[in-house]
């Protein structure tokens, strides 16, 4: 039996570096967490993801928060609405941007406010077209309340 | 344009949205005719407007506040919640933008937030919040039947939104801020997706009268 077992040993190194291999093909660049006051009990995280294979950002977990999700805000009518959603996709080669006014993680049940300078762990699950899950840590920076989105984003479009 | 005016006298005994309708056009015509002398708004100019004429709601001290405290001054108004994670800070920091590009005017600027989420926002939570963007901004508060009273006079729209947890709640909310002259008219009201260079022209605009 110690043949199996060896081959079992390997095949589960190759699956890990399999997976090691896969975890390098997303970065997420930019992580930011909007900064709360005493009180607040939710708020956004944004950042930029990119894959080199087509993949799904479907989970996302944080020390700092009791529950995390997924959501999309749109803005249809003049009436802004957020909803949480199954996933984001994240195509090859097409980086997505979680950003104020579109798609972010949202911090519900903070355990503590976020002040700015701080940095909030999260970590967001993405599951490949093959099914396969894989997770990646970010630390993202806490900003103030009142940070926008990057520049040459957001609402900057009307010409004056 | 003399001959078009018994069209709008005849209007007045017509149905309120046809007439609205009539006015509109008619607005459009003097518009077309004019020599545009004068730039229009950026934002939408709802001058004369029957609805929005007010409020009377505590702040976050627990003072009541009505519009005509602020005569002298564009108030700049919108409802919002505090776990907005987009939309109501983003309307903040743009109006702080705004304050700030107003220079030694910016007192002559009262920002009003009020909330649509008096059971989540406490006095305390939008005494934290709104301050932060400016200290100058004020937050108000009303309970939950005040709220819905003042929101339907702005014809503001809203609604609760389930979470997956029953304090996770979201609510969809429209996301005008309406802008007040000195004299305390309701004249604009300016869209989300409007930039904050806009919107100061807008505000300094009104303030030059």
């Amino acid at each position: 039996m110690s043949i199996p077992v060896l081959f079992r040993s390997c095949a589960s190194t190759a699956l890990l570096l399999i997976s090691a291999a896969a975890f390098a093909q997303i970065s997420i660049t930019e992580p930011w967490v909007r900064g709360t006051v005493p009180g607040m009990k939710a708020t956004g995280a944004f950042m930029q993801i990119a894959s080199k294979s087509d993949t799904r950002l479907v989970a996302a977990a944080s020390p700092a928060a009791k529950v995390v999700e997924v959501h999309e805000m749109t803005m249809v009518d003049n009436v802004m609405r957020m909803r949480e959603i199954k996933a984001i996709p994240v195509a090859a080669g097409k980086p997505v941007e979680l950003r104020p006014g579109g798609f972010h993680v949202m911090l519900i049940d903070l355990v503590k406010p976020l002040e700015k300078g701080a940095t909030v762990p999260i970590t967001l699950t993405f599951e490949g077209r093959d099914g396969k899950r894989e997770t990646v840590t970010v630390k993202a920076e806490v900003r103030e309340l009142g940070a926008g989105a990057p520049k040459g984003h957001g609402s900057m479009h009307q010409a004056k | 344009m003399a001959g078009r005016l018994p069209i709008i006298d005849e209007s007045s005994r017509a149905a309120p949205r046809r007439r609205l309708l009539i006015a509109t056009g008619a607005a459009g015509l003097l518009v077309a005719c004019g020599e545009q002398k004068k730039a229009a708004f950026n934002s939408i100019d709802v001058t004369g407007a029957s609805f929005g004429q007010g409020f009377s709601l505590p702040d976050f001290n627990g003072q009541v506040r009505t519009l005509a405290d602020y005569k002298g001054k564009v108030v700049a108004l919108f409802f919002g919640f505090t776990l907005c994670p987009d939309a109501c800070p983003t309307t903040l920091l743009k109006l702080s933008e705004v304050a700030r590009s107003l220079g030694p005017d910016a007192d002559r600027l009262q920002v009003v937030f009020i909330t649509i989420d008096p059971e989540r926002d406490t006095p305390e939570l939008l005494k934290n919040y709104v301050p932060a963007f400016n200290p100058a901004f004020i937050g108000l508060r009303g309970t939950v039947e005040q709220t819905a009273e003042v929101a339907k006079t702005y014809k503001a729209y809203y609604n609760k939104v389930k979470g997956s947890t029953p304090a996770s709640y979201t609510i969809d909310h429209s996301t005008f801020t309406y802008l007040y002259d000195p004299q305390g008219r309701l004249r604009l009201m300016a869209r989300h997706e409007i930039d904050a260079g806009a919107l100061a022209a807008d505000v300094k605009a009104l303030l030059r009268g």
